[in-house]
C-alpha cells in the first residue's frame, strides 16, 4: 500500500476540531441513556467543553498548517476562521438552548449532539480541498440541522420546518452532487487546485459549455445553501417553523460553511472562467437583496422578518462573492462573523420573548418592551441598528467593506442598488424599535420574566462584539485579510 | 512601554462608574471615584515624565490600527513631546484641583453622579485630544470635549436658557469643525496620511508659500476649527452663554483646558503655519481683534462670570496672537499661566456666588472683603497675575506676547498694551465692586469650606509663581527655538505701567468716586449702549444668519421640499415597495411542490446562462 495513504500523525492534528467533536458527540449520545430526566442539561454541559477543545483543537490545527489525507483536508488561515467562526456560532446557540430546552421541557442528549455534529460537518466543509469532502461535510451538516429543525416533535410548525427543509435541501443538494460528477468527467479530478490547473490551461481547453453546465449546477447547490435567489424559497418557512435557538443556529453557522466553500470552490476550481460566472452572481446578488428587503417589509411575524432579513444579508455577502478578490472574499468574511453575532443576538431575544411554545413572536406584541425591559430593547436596538449598518455597529464596517471591495471591482451598478437596498431595510428593522418604544405596552409584556442566564450572557456577549467589531474592525477584518484566499 | 493610554483610561474608567451605578451608590463614594481617577492620571503623568527623561525628541506609543481603508491608515497612536507634556500637566494638574473643589461646590446639587460622570469623560477626551498622534484621534478627542462641554453646559437642563446655550455652543463649533475636517481631507489628499509625523514630514521640505496656496488652505481651515473651540472671531458667541454651566464647568472646560485646544493644535501645526505666513497673519490678526472686543465687552458687563468669559475669550486672543506672530512657545506658555490665573478667578467666582447662595451680579454685592476673607485673598492672587503685575504668573507671559508681537509689527504691540489696560481695569473693576464699598445684596455671605478654597490656594500659589516658576518656553525651546534678543526694558515698562494704569482708573471709578463710573457711561450713551449689549453681534448674526435658516427652513426647506418633495417620494417609495413585497409574498405559497418547481426553473434558468448563454457567446 502506498504510504502516503498511512495519515500520519499531523494530519490527524489538522483534524483535530472535527476528532473532538466527533467524540464528544458520541460521548453525549452513549451517555444520554444514562443520564436522568432532569439532568440533562449536564449532556450540555458536555457539549460546551466539546465545543471548546474544538476551538483548542482548532488552534492547535492552525499552528500546524497544511494539506492533510492525501491532499483531502486544507487547514489554512482560511479554514481557521470559518471553524473558529461554526464553533463560535454553536457556542451562542448553546447558550441560548438551555433556557429554551428546559422552558419546552425537551432537553434531551439528542440536539446537544446534533448540533456537535452539524458544527463537525461545518468545519469540515470550510477546511475541504476537494468536490468529496465537500459533499460530505455538507450532508454532515445538514442531516443533522433537518433533525434540529423538527426538533420538537409534537409541534406542528417544527415538523412542516423539517420537511421542507429536508425535501428541497436533499433536491438542491442532487443538483450540487450532479454538478460535481461533471465536473471529475470534465477535469479527472475533485481536487480544487487540480481542477484550477485543467481550467486555465487552455491546451487541455475543456468545452465551455460543459464546464458552465457543471459550474451552474454546483451554483444550484451553493445558492440553495446560503438562500440565494431564486432559491431561497424554503428559509422563511424553515426559520419560522423551527425553534428560535435552531433558527439562529441555521441562518449563522451552516450559513457561513456554505459561504465559506461557495467561496474556495468559485475561487480557486473556477476563478479561471470567473468571467462566464460573475454575471450570474451579480444577477443573483440582486435579486438576493430585492428579495429578502422587500419581502420582509410586510412580514408581521418576528422570525420570518428576520428569515427574510437574513436572505437579505446573503445578498450583501454575494456581492463580496461576486468581487473575486481578495478584499472581497475578507470583507465576505468579516460580514459573516458581524451577522453571525448580531443575528444569533436579535434570535435570542426572540427565543426569550417567544415564551413556552413560542406564542408570542408577532412584532406587535412586542409593544412596549422599551418600557418593560429597557436593557433587552436596549440590546436588540442594537442589533437591529447593527442590520441596518449605522456606524458604530459591526454592521456597518461588513457593509462598507463590502461595498468598497465591489467598488474596487468596478461592480459601481450592484454597488448603488445594494445601497438603495440597504436603505429599505432601514424601514422594516426601524419598525420593530419603533413598536418596543413608541407603541402602548400590550398584555403580551405584561407577565415577561427577566432573559434566563444563557440568554443574557448570549445578549451580553453578542452586543459586545458587535459594537467592538464596529469600533475596532480592524481585529477581525486584519485576519480575515490574512487569511483570504488569493 | 509606558502605558500612556493609563491617563486618559483613568477618567474614563471614572466615567464608566459612576455613569452606570453612580445613582446607586452614596455620594462619598461617587465623589471618591469622581476625584481619584484624574489625581490618579495626574500622578501617572508625573510618573511617565519622569521615567521618559528629557523628551528631546518625541516619544510614540502605538497601540492598534483603527481604520484602515485603502491608502488611509489610521492608528490608535499616542504620542508625548514636550508640548504634550505641558500640556497634559495642566490638564490633570488644575482638572485634579477643579474636581476636588467641585466635591464642595455641588455637594448640594441634584445630579451629583451625572455631573462627575459628565466631568470625568470630559476628562478622558480632553487627554485624548492631547495625547493623540494623528489629526483624526485629536479629532475624536476634539469632538468629544465639544460633546462634554454641551451637556454640562446644559447641565440644569431644566432651565431653558441652559439648554439654549447648549445648543448654541454644539451648533457654533459645528460650523468650526466643518472646517477642521475639510483640512484633514485637504491633507489626506495631499500627502496620504494624518499621521503628525508623516503630515510634518512632508510639509517640512515644502517652499514656504508667499501667497495663498495649499498649505494656507489647510492652515486657515485648521484655524476655522480652532475659531470655534477656543472661541474667537466670528464664532466667539458661544463662550460667555456658556456660563450657564456650573463654574467649576466654566473653570475646568470653558477657561483652563478645552478652550485652549485650539492654541494647542495651532501649536502643534507650528510647521504646517510656518509654510504658510499668510494664515498667520490672519491668526495674529484675528487673535488680536478678539483680544480689544472681548476686553472692551468685559468691562461692561455686571454679571461676575461673564465678565471672566470675556476675559476667557480676550486672553485666548493673545494665545493666537502669539501664535500668529510665530512665538508658539508664548502661547503655550500663556496657555499655562492662564490656566491658573482663569480658573482660580473663576473658582473664587463660584466661592463668591456660593456664598451668596447663586447671585452673579456685581450690583448686588459689595463690601464683601471682611465676610469672605479667604476667598477675596486668593482672588487677589489672580488679580495681580491677570493684571500683568511682575512678578506674578501673567506678566511673564503676557509679556512674552508683547514683546514677539512687538518684534513681528509695532502697531500689533500698542494694541497688545491697550488691551493689557483694559483688562486690568475690568477685573480690578470687578474686584472693587465685588469686595470693596458698602454691601449691596441681602444674602448673608458665609466663607466656602475647605475642600473649596484648600483647591483655591493651591492656584493662588500658581498664580503667584508658578509663571516665574515654569519657564515654558526654555523647555519647549527644542521644538519652538527661543526669539533672538533680549528683553527690551522700554516696552516691558509700558506694558506693566498699563496694567498699573488700568487698576488705578478702575480704583478711582469705583473706590474713590463710586458715582463716576455711571456719569462716563451715559456720557457715552450710545457707544456704552453697543459695548454693553455685546455690539450687537448675537443680534446681528441672529437676523443675518439663524432668521433666514430658520424661515428657509421653515417655508421652502419643510413645506416645499419635506412635505412635498421628500415625503412624496418616500410614500411613493413605500407604496410601491410594499406593492413589490406584496408580489414577492405571493410567491411564498408554503406549497413545497410549488417550491421545488421554482428550485427547478431557477436551475434551468442558471443553466442556461452559464452553460449555453455565456459559454456560447465566447
Amino acid at each position: 500500500m502506498d504510504a502516503r495513504f498511512i495519515p500520519e500523525p499531523v494530519h490527524l492534528i489538522r483534524f483535530a476540531p472535527e476528532l473532538l467533536l466527533t467524540v464528544f458527540a458520541t460521548l453525549i449520545m452513549v451517555l444520554d441513556p444514562l443520564t436522568k430526566e432532569g439532568e440533562k442539561h449536564r449532556l450540555g454541559i458536555l457539549a460546551l467543553v466539546g465545543l471548546l477543545a474544538a476551538a483548542w483543537g482548532a488552534a492547535v490545527a492552525a499552528a500546524n498548517p497544511g494539506t492533510a489525507f492525501s491532499d483531502m483536508l486544507l487547514v489554512d488561515g482560511f479554514a481557521t476562521f470559518f471553524r473558529y467562526l461554526s464553533i463560535l456560532v454553536g457556542v451562542l446557540t448553546l447558550a441560548c438552548s438551555f433556557a429554551y430546552l428546559k422552558r419546552e421541557q425537551a432537553d434531551s442528549g439528542e440536539y446537544y449532539a446534533l448540533l456537535l455534529f452539524s458544527i463537525a460537518g461545518q468545519c469540515v466543509m470550510v477546511s475541504a480541498n476537494e468536490l468529496i469532502m465537500i459533499f460530505i461535510g455538507l450532508e454532515i451538516s445538514s442531516i443533522a440541522s433537518y433533525v434540529l429543525a423538527g426538533y420538537l416533535r409534537d409541534d406542528k410548525r417544527n415538523n412542516e420546518s423539517a420537511l421542507k427543509y429536508f425535501l428541497l435541501g436533499s433536491f438542491a443538494t442532487a443538483f450540487l452532487l450532479y454538478g460535481i460528477a461533471w465536473i471529475y468527467g470534465i477535469t479527472g479530478s475533485t481536487n480544487l487546485a487540480e481542477i484550477q490547473r485543467v481550467l486555465s490551461n487552455r491546451d487541455i481547453a475543456p468545452s465551455v459549455n460543459l464546464i458552465g453546465a457543471s459550474a451552474a449546477l454546483m451554483f444550484v447547490g451553493f445558492a440553495f445553501k446560503v438562500s440565494a435567489a431564486p432559491f431561497q424559497v424554503w428559509a422563511p418557512d424553515v426559520y419560522q417553523g423551527a425553534p428560535a435557538p435552531v433558527s439562529a443556529f441555521l441562518s449563522a453557522g451552516p450559513k457561513a460553511a456554505a459561504f465559506a466553500i461557495f467561496l474556495r470552490v468559485y475561487i480557486t476550481a473556477f476563478e479561471p472562467i470567473a468571467d462566464q460566472w460573475q454575471a450570474v452572481l451579480w444577477a443573483s446578488a440582486l435579486a438576493t437583496m430585492i428579495v429578502g428587503n422587500f419581502a420582509a417589509l410586510l412580514q408581521s411575524n418576528i422570525k420570518r422578518l428576520l428569515a427574510y432579513s437574513s436572505i437579505a444579508h446573503a445578498g450583501y455577502v454575494l456581492v463580496a462573492v461576486t468581487t473575486h478578490s481578495q478584499i472581497g472574499t475578507a470583507a465576505a468574511m468579516f460580514y459573516l462573523a458581524a451577522y453571525a453575532f448580531m443575528n444569533v443576538g436579535a434570535f435570542a431575544v426572540v427565543t426569550h420573548f417567544a415564551r413556552q411554545g413560542e406564542r408570542y413572536v408577532n412584532i406587535e406584541d412586542l409593544a412596549g418592551l422599551g418600557q418593560r425591559q429597557p436593557v433587552t430593547a436596549a440590546l436588540l436596538s442594537i442589533f437591529l441598528l447593527s442590520f441596518i449598518g449605522v456606524p458604530l455597529t459591526a454592521g456597518f464596517f461588513g457593509k462598507f467593506y463590502i461595498f468598497k471591495a465591489a467598488l474596487d471591482a468596478n461592480l459601481v451598478w450592484l454597488t448603488v442598488l445594494g445601497l438603495l437596498n440597504s436603505a429599505v431595510a432601514a424601514y422594516y428593522y426601524l419598525r420593530i424599535i419603533v413598536v418596543m418604544y413608541f407603541h402602548e405596552p400590550s398584555e403580551s409584556v405584561a407577565d415577561l420574566q427577566s432573559p434566563a442566564p444563557g440568554i443574557q450572557a448570549v445578549l451580553w456577549a453578542s452586543a459586545a462584539a458587535t459594537l467592538i467589531l464596529g469600533v475596532f474592525p480592524s481585529w477581525v477584518l486584519d485576519f480575515a485579510g490574512k487569511a483570504a484566499l488569493k | 512601554m509606558e502605558h500612556l493610554w493609563l491617563i486618559p483610561a483613568l477618567p474614563l474608567a471614572g466615567f464608566a462608574l459612576n455613569g452606570t451605578v453612580g445613582k446607586r451608590l452614596p455620594q462619598i463614594a461617587v465623589s471618591l471615584i469622581a476625584v481619584a481617577m484624574p489625581v490618579l492620571s495626574f500622578l501617572w503623568v508625573l510618573k511617565t515624565l519622569s521615567s521618559l527623561g528629557s523628551l528631546e525628541t518625541a516619544y510614540i506609543e502605538r497601540y492598534f490600527t483603527w481604520i484602515e481603508s485603502g491608502a488611509l491608515n489610521i492608528g490608535v497612536d499616542f504620542m508625548v513631546d514636550r508640548l504634550t507634556a505641558v500640556m497634559l500637566l495642566v490638564v490633570t494638574g488644575i482638572g485634579s484641583l477643579i474636581h476636588l473643589y467641585a466635591v464642595g461646590y455641588m455637594a448640594h446639587e441634584g445630579g451629583y453622579y451625572r455631573f462627575f460622570a459628565y466631568l470625568n469623560l470630559f476628562m478622558f477626551f480632553m487627554l485624548t485630544l492631547v495625547l493623540g498622534a494623528n489629526y483624526l484621534l485629536m479629532f475624536v478627542g476634539w469632538e468629544g470635549v465639544g460633546l462634554c462641554s454641551y451637556l454640562l453646559i446644559g447641565f440644569y437642563f431644566v432651565r431653558k436658557s441652559a439648554a439654549d446655550a447648549a445648543k448654541k455652543a454644539f451648533i457654533v463649533n459645528r460650523i468650526g469643525d466643518f472646517g477642521y475636517t475639510l483640512a484633514l481631507f485637504l491633507m489626506f489628499v495631499q500627502f496620504g496620511s494624518l499621521d503628525f509625523g508623516k503630515v510634518f514630514a512632508a510639509v517640512a521640505p515644502m517652499p514656504v508659500e508667499h501667497s495663498a496656496g495649499l498649505l494656507t488652505a489647510i492652515a486657515l481651515l485648521l484655524f476655522v476649527g480652532a475659531t470655534g473651540k477656543s472661541a474667537q472671531i466670528p464664532l466667539y458667541v458661544w463662550l460667555p452663554d456658556a456660563m450657564e454651566g456650573p463654574t467649576p464647568v466654566s473653570a475646568l472646560i470653558h477657561a483652563a483646558t478645552m478652550v485652549t485646544a485650539g492654541v494647542y493644535m495651532v501649536a502643534r501645526s507650528a510647521v504646517i503655519y510656518q509654510h504658510a505666513p499668510l494664515a498667520m497673519e490672519v491668526v495674529a490678526i484675528i487673535g488680536l481683534l478678539t483680544a480689544v472686543l472681548a476686553a472692551t465687552i468685559g468691562i461692561t458687563q455686571y454679571d461676575i462670570k461673564k465678565v471672566f468669559a470675556y476675559s476667557t475669550v480676550s486672553q485666548l486672543g493673545y494665545m493666537f496672537l502669539a501664535c500668529g506672530v510665530g512665538a508658539f512657545a508664548a502661547g503655550i506658555y500663556h496657555v499655562v499661566t492662564h490656566a491658573f490665573f482663569k480658573a482660580l478667578l473663576f473658582l473664587g467666582a463660584g466661592s463668591v456666588i456660593h456664598a451668596l447662595e447663586g447671585e452673579q451680579d456685581l450690583r448686588q454685592m459689595g463690601g464683601l472683603r471682611k465676610k469672605i476673607p479667604i476667598t477675596f485673598a486668593v482672588l487677589c492672587c489672580a488679580w495681580v497675575a491677570i493684571a500683568g503685575i511682575p512678578p506674578f504668573a501673567g506678566y511673564f507671559s503676557k509679556d512674552e506676547i508683547l514683546l514677539a508681537a512687538h518684534h513681528h509689527h509695532p502697531w500689533m504691540y500698542w494694541v497688545g498694551v491697550v488691551t493689557a489696560a483694559m483688562t486690568a481695569f475690568y477685573v480690578s473693576r470687578a474686584m472693587f465692586l465685588c469686595f470693596f464699598g458698602q454691601y449691596r445684596g441681602h444674602h448673608h455671605p458665609h466663607e466656602s469650606p475647605f475642600i473649596m478654597w484648600g483647591p483655591l490656594a493651591v492656584l493662588a500659589a500658581l498664580s503667584l509663581f508658578g509663571g516665574w516658576y515654569f519657564k515654558v518656553p526654555n523647555y519647549l525651546a527644542p521644538l519652538f527655538p527661543l526669539a533672538e534678543g533680549g528683553h527690551e526694558m522700554a516696552l516691558v515698562a509700558i506694558s506693566v505701567a498699563a496694567g498699573v494704569l488700568g487698576i488705578g482708573v478702575a480704583y478711582v471709578l469705583y473706590v474713590v468716586k463710586p458715582g463716576l463710573a455711571d456719569s462716563i457711561a451715559s456720557a457715552l450713551g450710545g457707544f456704552y449702549k453697543l459695548v454693553y449689549n455685546k455690539y450687537l453681534v448675537d443680534e446681528l448674526y441672529d437676523a443675518a444668519v439663524v432668521r433666514p435658516i430658520v424661515h428657509g427652513s421653515r417655508s421652502l426647506l419643510w413645506r416645499v421640499v419635506d412635505v412635498g418633495l421628500i415625503d412624496g417620494c418616500v410614500n411613493g417609495t413605500a407604496t410601491l415597495a410594499r406593492g413589490v413585497g406584496g408580489v414577492l409574498r405571493a410567491f411564498q405559497s408554503g406549497n413545497i411542490r410549488n417550491y421545488a418547481a421554482w428550485v427547478t426553473l431557477g436551475s434551468v434558468a442558471v443553466l442556461v446562462v452559464l452553460g449555453i448563454a455565456v459559454g456560447g457567446a465566447r
